[in-house]
């Protein structure tokens, strides 16, 4: 099963923790994805302070800074892994660094099934 | 603390009825939802009369006759449109007879968790089954221990339940040309429990690890000829009686080697040598007996200083026979370094670098840091330090990595 692994930053703590140790966990973390069969690499965002949010409401549309909603942790990038179950989803989740400082939230991906839309 | 333990013990006992009146409830439906069904309503009904009408003089009787009574008249609903009647009225009168004499209320629990962990069920969903209908842990629990949503656990303990009743597996103890491999997937499940409640050490694992135990002890007593039993417990009982020591006062990871063996538990380790010494002593000799063995020759090693090395290595090697695991050809390589120097173990390593379980196996990439590291290879260790880091789940055990990889640059 394909996921998506949305990783979410409690931003605060994630400037509060040791860096060098931080991109170090990360750059072994990266290391295992690459090495890992049917997973690719993640997108890392800029923070949610940088997001723009757009939405249009019948012919009125709105520009604002900021993300869509403002909540403790926030959207901060994603990676992709494909497992044959859950329990393999969830330890790839633990392993992220990320998870120390927001969470993960593990998304199976959409296959298109025969007779269209679900 | 004597009150706590009071409070366990008296669940330990209520426990025990839980498993008893279930197994013997679902054994002739093979509904095992619907017995639970009927056993909750029978233990709502205690809390809601007990404490005004007091404890019956036989609670596990009053269970029984309550539940039964849910039971029959939930299979009555059903089966009303079907030529049912006449086996309804069959079981009925076999349940009425045991409530009126409980102790002879058969302990089908056996039965029941040779259904849960039939071939036919999936495999990773047969452990939480038994924990659920022998122990009747919720789903919640359940979930949180394998780590996995609390509504997904629930479904699919709903599903593997179904699984029970329509694929026709039967609540019986399997004749003795089936039993031997129909067992292993009993002892695997329990031992399954085990290992999720080891590798966890947050401040709720250890139950489950101890839950584990509980189970063990209890397919001991119910089949004490069987030596794979006996050698799984001992197996657990080893492990267990190194808690302890396995992190220090700051968390972090002990290797075995580098434990204080004054912590570890000297009553449970004398159980698990006689439960090793019974099981060796008769019948053949199979996976749990040889594992046990070996945590058996750490424990001699460990305490009495003597050198077991060369046993560990041949026990590894019966057991590479038997499982053709490379999970236990790694261990192997580890023991043929200490005999045999760390460029053996590595020319062993390497006759299992290919099997794709292995590049994601944290164990793998450790074991390899560690050996090139002995043969002064800084480079290559430090790269599967940090493989091995990346594949931690673990905070204390990815600690320690770190702190091998850190160490490579200093020595």
């Amino acid at each position: 099963m394909r996921y998506m692994m949305l990783i979410h930053h409690d931003e605060p703590a994630l400037a509060a923790a040791d860096q060098k140790q931080l991109w170090q966990d990360y750059a072994a973390f990266n290391e295992a994805l690459s090495k890992a069969e049917g997973a690719e690499s993640g997108i890392r965002l800029e923070p949610a302070a940088n997001a723009t949010t757009v939405r249009t409401t019948g012919d009125r549309t709105e520009v604002l800074d900021g993300p869509y909603a403002d909540t403790k942790e926030q959207f901060a990038g994603y990676f992709f892994i494909d497992v044959p179950t859950l329990e393999d989803a969830v330890a790839w989740a633990k392993r992220c660094p990320s998870s120390r400082y927001g969470s993960i939230e593990i998304r199976p991906v959409h296959v298109p099934q025969p007779g269209g839309w679900k | 603390m004597i009150g706590n333990e009071a409070a366990r013990t008296a669940e330990r006992v209520a426990r025990e009825s839980y498993g008893r009146l279930l197994a013997f409830l679902a054994a002739r439906t093979r509904d095992v939802a619907g017995a639970e069904d009927a056993l909750s309503e029978a233990f709502a009904a205690a809390l809601r009369m007990w404490p005004a009408d007091g404890v019956p003089h036989n609670p596990d009787a009053w269970l029984l006759t309550v539940a039964r009574r849910r039971q029959t008249d939930a299979l009555r609903r059903r089966q009303a449109r079907s030529a049912g009647e006449e086996h309804v009225k069959l079981m009925a009168e076999e349940i009425e007879d045991a409530a009126g004499n409980p102790a002879e209320i058969p302990d089908r629990r056996l039965a029941l968790m040779f259904a849960c962990a039939h071939p036919a069920i999936e495999r990773g969903m047969r452990a939480p089954l038994i924990l659920q209908t022998i122990l009747g842990l919720t789903a919640i629990d359940i979930a949180a221990a394998f780590l996995i949503p609390p509504a997904t656990m629930g479904q699919r303990l709903v599903r593997a339940k179904t699984r029970i009743r329509e694929a026709g597996i039967p609540f019986a103890v399997p004749e003795k040309d089936e039993l031997p491999e129909r067992l292993d997937t009993v002892l695997d499940a329990i031992y399954a429990a085990y290992t999720k409640g080891w590798a966890e050490m947050g401040d709720a694992a250890p139950e489950l690890a101890e839950e584990a135990i509980w189970l063990g002890r209890l397919l001991v007593s119910l089949m004490p000829d069987e030596p794979e039993a006996k050698g799984m417990l001992a197996l657990m009982l080893y492990a267990e009686a190194r808690r302890p020591a396995r992190r220090d006062a700051t968390g972090a990871y002990v290797p075995l080697d580098r434990q204080d063996v004054g912590l570890w538990d000297h009553e449970q380790l004398g159980l698990a040598e006689q439960l090793l010494r019974q099981a060796s002593s008769g019948g053949p000799t199979g996976r749990f007996q040889l594992e046990a063995a070996i945590q058996s020759a750490h424990t001699a090693r460990r305490m009495g200083g003597v050198d077991t090395w060369p046993a560990i290595l041949a026990l590894y090697g019966h057991l590479e026979r038997l499982t053709g695991s490379p999970v236990v050809t790694l261990n192997r390589a580890m023991a043929l370094a200490e005999t045999e120097g760390a460029e053996a173990a590595l020319a062993l390593l390497d006759t299992i670098a290919s099997d794709r379980r292995m590049a994601q196996y944290q164990p793998y990439w450790a074991a390899r840091g560690h050996l090139l590291a002995r043969t002064g290879r800084k480079a290559e260790a430090h790269q599967a330090f940090t493989l091995a880091i990346g594949l931690a789940t673990d905070n204390a055990v990815r600690h320690y990595l770190q702190e091998q990889a850190a160490g490579l640059a200093d020595g």
